[in-house]
Order: structure tokens, then sequence, then C-alpha cells
């Protein structure tokens, strides 16, 4: 019990901690702001992980049920190649290619049916329909079809990015203002200009919503499709047989890594938006 | 509004146009079986009218033709009893109503978040970049292990896949009524402030109310994405009911019109939530003397 004690006074010092550098006025110095934007989820991830050592250890709740972090950590450790192996084949080979596939195919065929106002207006809605639709059931048709290997999961992973960038790109091509495009149209642009130098420029925040969407949709999806079949080998694969062999750790340390992927891809997709949409009111409002 | 703006035509031709290349994948997809069945059996490979037929009345079909699908729909919800094991609906309504308690639960909890992210800075700090990376983790991957576990613990039923639904619905909840709590500009909150308004009385009569466009749109997306987490939760653990189930069976036994049926069965429902969100989403906003959307143009 005294561990519990111990975890809820640790809990209790750092919610004061955090009131405390959250109520700091840090004027004009901008660096101090800066370094308390990031130390206070910090803490308050530190916190979590501490709190859950603590509450898991003093209540004695059996480690099937939920393991400690650091066993979590010790199991990471001690099985890296496994680790390394299935994230290679889940997310190197499957996301990565079904990523680039389905993003690349969205735009392309929303620029195609750029100039079909026929076409949009027939296939928008059904884009948004299908957005809502749980495409994660095609998995296993999609194993029939293409066999074990990545392949499958890349061909699942390229249907749930498709229709998020096609709905996102198209919206963002119909972004720019009338009075920029009459401008464009006063200096004789052709239709590939105004594309290249005012449409697509515009349709940046739109197309990077979407692959930010897209980059957990990517690695949901070709977890998901490993259920339904896969070599010996990928995350899902290794989720699905150590949950049966009860080797809860070893769960929890490949949930570890996808969460580690994830984030990382994120962060990348969400980075490389800041470069190319430096002039966008909502990152310019953060760059103090 | 028909002619130059309307949805109808442009949809229908898009739709017919699916159908359309569909058969024909049927054909070419189907068309090596036949090939095949028609060489073992040691006669001429059939002529082309002969072949068509042929690829659309196979019984495990690579790509099942969309009348077999429809078929089959037809077959295991209206002529089966719903109480069958068989009955596409007693399935679909184990899917549904882990969907609805995940969904509530989620839309509470989200809700609640929200409300103190909005009152409190702390909380606004330290949270909300963990709710936003809670989300980069693929839950549906840990899925299979939260449903185990929570067997382990005596927990089981409907509670462990509607906790999954729980946890990809909150998401846009929280995102959606922080925006919309926020959403009452400074002015506004200077007439509250005038008033001498509590904060109780400032979020009831008008950060709450303020937020209710927010909250339906995020609702939207909360009930397609919790019905998806009810389907993932119910495929890895070998559940006996529901889409997922049927899904998981389907592929078990290469029962591809059984596979494509349940996908359809989980796409009108998916359709049938969003619409009656997008119901209630109007009712309320009439209620509160605003105008619909789309009924502005």
């Amino acid at each position: 019990m005294t561990l519990v004690l111990v975890a809820l006074v640790f809990w209790i010092a750092m919610w004061w901690i955090n009131q405390r550098l959250v109520a700091v006025d840090t004027g004009f110095n901008h660096s101090l702001a800066r370094s308390i934007n990031f130390a206070v989820p910090l803490i308050f991830g530190v916190t979590l992980l501490v709190v859950w050592e603590l509450v898991v250890r003093g209540l004695q709740i059996p480690f099937v049920l939920l393991p400690p972090p650091s066993m979590i950590g010790a199991r990471i450790a001690s099985s890296l190649p496994i680790l390394w192996a299935d994230f290679q084949q889940t997310f190197l080979k499957a996301v990565l290619a079904g990523y680039i596939l389905g993003c690349g195919s969205g735009f392309i065929v929303a620029l195609l049916i750029d100039r079909s106002s026929f076409l949009q207006r027939g296939l928008l809605p059904l884009g948004n329909f299908v957005s809502a639709l749980p495409i994660v059931g095609v998995a296993p048709i999609m194993v029939m079809w293409f066999g074990f290997d990545w392949h499958s999961k890349a061909a699942v992973v390229v249907i749930m990015t498709f229709f998020p960038m096609l709905v996102n790109t198209v919206q963002g091509l119909a972004a720019a203002n009338h009075m920029e495009r009459d401008l464009m149209n006063t200096y004789a642009a052709s239709w590939w200009q105004t594309l290249t130098k005012l449409r697509l420029p515009a349709a940046a925040p739109f197309i990077f919503n979407a692959l930010k969407i897209n980059s957990t949709l990517a690695l949901i999806g070709a977890i998901v499709a490993e259920f339904f079949g896969t070599p010996i080998v990928g995350m899902g694969f290794r989720i699905s047989t150590e949950v049966g062999r009860m080797n809860v750790d070893m769960v929890w340390a490949e949930i570890a890594v996808a969460a580690l992927a994830g984030s990382v891809f994120y962060g990348s997709v969400a980075l490389a938006e800041r470069a190319v949409t430096f002039w966008h009111p909502s990152i310019r409002a953060s760059r103090n | 509004m028909m002619t130059k703006n309307g949805k109808t035509i442009p949809v229908l031709t898009v739709v017919l146009a699916i159908i359309a290349i569909w058969y024909a994948s049927v054909v070419m997809m189907n068309a090596p079986f036949v090939y095949d069945q028609a060489e073992r059996a040691k006669v001429e490979p059939p002529a082309f009218s002969e072949l068509i037929s042929k690829t659309m009345a196979q019984e495990r079909p690579v790509l099942p033709a969309p009348h077999q699908v429809a078929e089959e729909i037809y077959k295991t919800t209206v002529l089966k009893k719903i109480t069958s094991k068989r009955s596409l609906i007693y399935h679909s309504w184990i899917t549904l109503s882990a969907t609805m308690l995940g969904f509530i639960i989620g839309t509470a909890l989200g809700i609640a978040l929200a409300v103190g992210i909005v009152h409190n800075k702390a909380m606004d700090k330290s949270v909300m970049p963990w709710v936003i990376t809670s989300q980069t983790i693929p839950i549906l991957a840990i899925a299979p292990m939260i449903i185990v576990v929570l067997n382990a613990a005596g927990i089981s039923g409907l509670l462990p896949k509607a906790l999954i639904s729980t946890y990809l619905s909150f998401f846009p909840v929280v995102v959606g009524m922080v925006k919309g709590l926020r959403a009452p500009d400074s002015a506004q909150l200077d007439l509250m402030h005038t008033y001498n308004a509590s904060t109780s009385q400032t979020f009831w009569k008008l950060r709450w109310p303020s937020s209710m466009p927010y909250l339906f749109t995020s609702l939207k997306i909360a009930v397609a994405i919790s019905l998806v987490g009810a389907i993932v939760g119910e495929m890895p653990t070998g559940a006996v009911a529901g889409l997922g189930a049927r899904l998981l069976a389907g592929s078990y036994y290469g029962q591809t019109i059984q596979i494509w049926s349940a996908l359809f069965m989980a796409a009108a429902l998916a359709a049938v939530l969003v619409m009656l969100v997008g119901w209630a989403h109007n009712y309320v906003l009439k209620r509160m003397g605003e105008k619909p959307e789309g009924a502005i143009a």
C-alpha cells in the first residue's frame, strides 16, 4: 500500500509543479516560454510512467494484466533484433510502400478530375462517404488476392489512404479564391502555371492534413491486415501470437515500437508541413 | 439547382461506372478458375458468353459479382430469422451495441477532458500533447491484447470491444470540443464578464451552446471510427458473433461472398450512423434558432 501512497504523493507534487510552471509569467522571454511548453507535457508523461510503475507494483497487479514499464523496457532492450525485423517487415515495407502509392494516386486522381466539375461532383460525395467506412474490413480480401507477404498489407494501406488524400486535395485545389485566380488569368497564365504557382501552394495545408491523417491510418491498416495471415514476422503477427502465449511484456514492447514509429512518422510529416506551408497563419502564429 | 450544381446525376454516373468496372473485373479475375476447371474436366474451354455466365455463378469466386453479394445480403437479412446465428442482422446488432456503448463513453470522456482543458491551464499544457500522441499509437494493434487481457481479468462481452471504440472516438470529440468551447470571441466573453456571470454560467449560457456545431462535426467522425473499433475488436480474438467475426470466419474458409456481404453491411451501418448524427445536428441547430447546414444557399 505504501507504494500506492508514494504514487499518489508523487502525482500531487508533479501536478503542483506543473501548475506553478504554467503560472510563470514569461513576458517576452521566448526561450523560457518554449522550455516551459516542453517541460510541462514531459513532466506529465514521466508522472504517468512513475505512477503506473508504482501502482502496478504496489497493488501487485498480475504481470499478465499490466506489466510495469520497467519490465517492458527490459524486454525491449533484450529483444531488439526481433523488434527490428518486425519493424522492417511492417513499417519499412508495407506501410511506406502503401502510403506512398496511396497518397500519390489520390493526389494524381485529384489532379486528373480537376478539370471536370462533373467528375468532381460525382466523386467527392462518394469519397467522403468511403472515408467514413470501416475500410480495414477489406484486409481479408486483400490477403486472399495478394498473398501473405507485405504486398497485401501495402494494398490495404493504399485503399485506406487513397480517399482522404483525394478528398482533401480536391478541396485544397478549390481553396484559392476568385481574386487570386482572376489575377493569374490577367497574367495570361496557363492552367499548368496557375496550378504550380497558385493552386498547389494554396492546397498545401489541405494536402498535409491528409498526409497527417494517413500517417496514422497507414500503420493501423498494415498491422490489422497482418491478423489475417502473414509470414512469421511483422508487428501485427507478433502481437497476436504473443498475446496467445500470454507474453504480455513482449506485446507491450511491440506496442511501444509502434507508438514510437507512429509518432516519428506523424512528427516528420508535421515538420515537413512547417517547412512547406511556412506562410500559413496557424504556423506563423506559433513561431515567435 | 439540379443542372448546374446537382450531385445526384454525377454521383449516379460514378456509381454506375464503378459497378460496370466491377462486373468487368469479375470476368477477368474469375476466368482463370473457369479455364482451369475446363482443363481438368478435359473439355474445350468455354466460349465467351458461357465464360461470362460461369464467372458470375461460382461458389467461392475471387471477386463475387455485385448481384451475388446482393443476393447473399438479402438471404441473410430478410429470409433468416433475426435470432439465427446466420442472420447478418444479428451480427450487426452485436457490433452495433459495442459501437454505441463505446461511442457514448468516448463522447462523455471527450467532453469531460475538453471542459477540463479549457478551464485549467495546466491541463491544457500537459494533457493536450498526450491526447495527440495517444492517437499516433495504432490502438487497433493493441485491440486483441486489450480483449484477451480483460477476458483474463474476468471482463468479457461488450465492454472490451466498447473500450476500443472509446479510445478511438474520444479523440475527435476532445479536439472538436476544445475548439468549440473556445469559439466565443473575447467580446462575448467580456459581455458575460460585464454581467458578472460565474464560470459555470458562462459555460452553460455561452460556451456550451456555441460549441454545438463543433461537437456534432466531431461526433460524425467519432461514430464512424468507433464502428471501425468495434469491428476490429471482434477480429483477432476468435469472437463468435459480430461483423468482424463474420469477416474473419469468411477469410478462414475462403467464403468471399460472406466477406463482401459483411463488408457492405458494415458500410450501410456506418452510413446510417453518420446520417443519424447529421439529423441530430440539424435538429439541435434548428432548436437553437440557427439555420441548418446547407439551408443558407
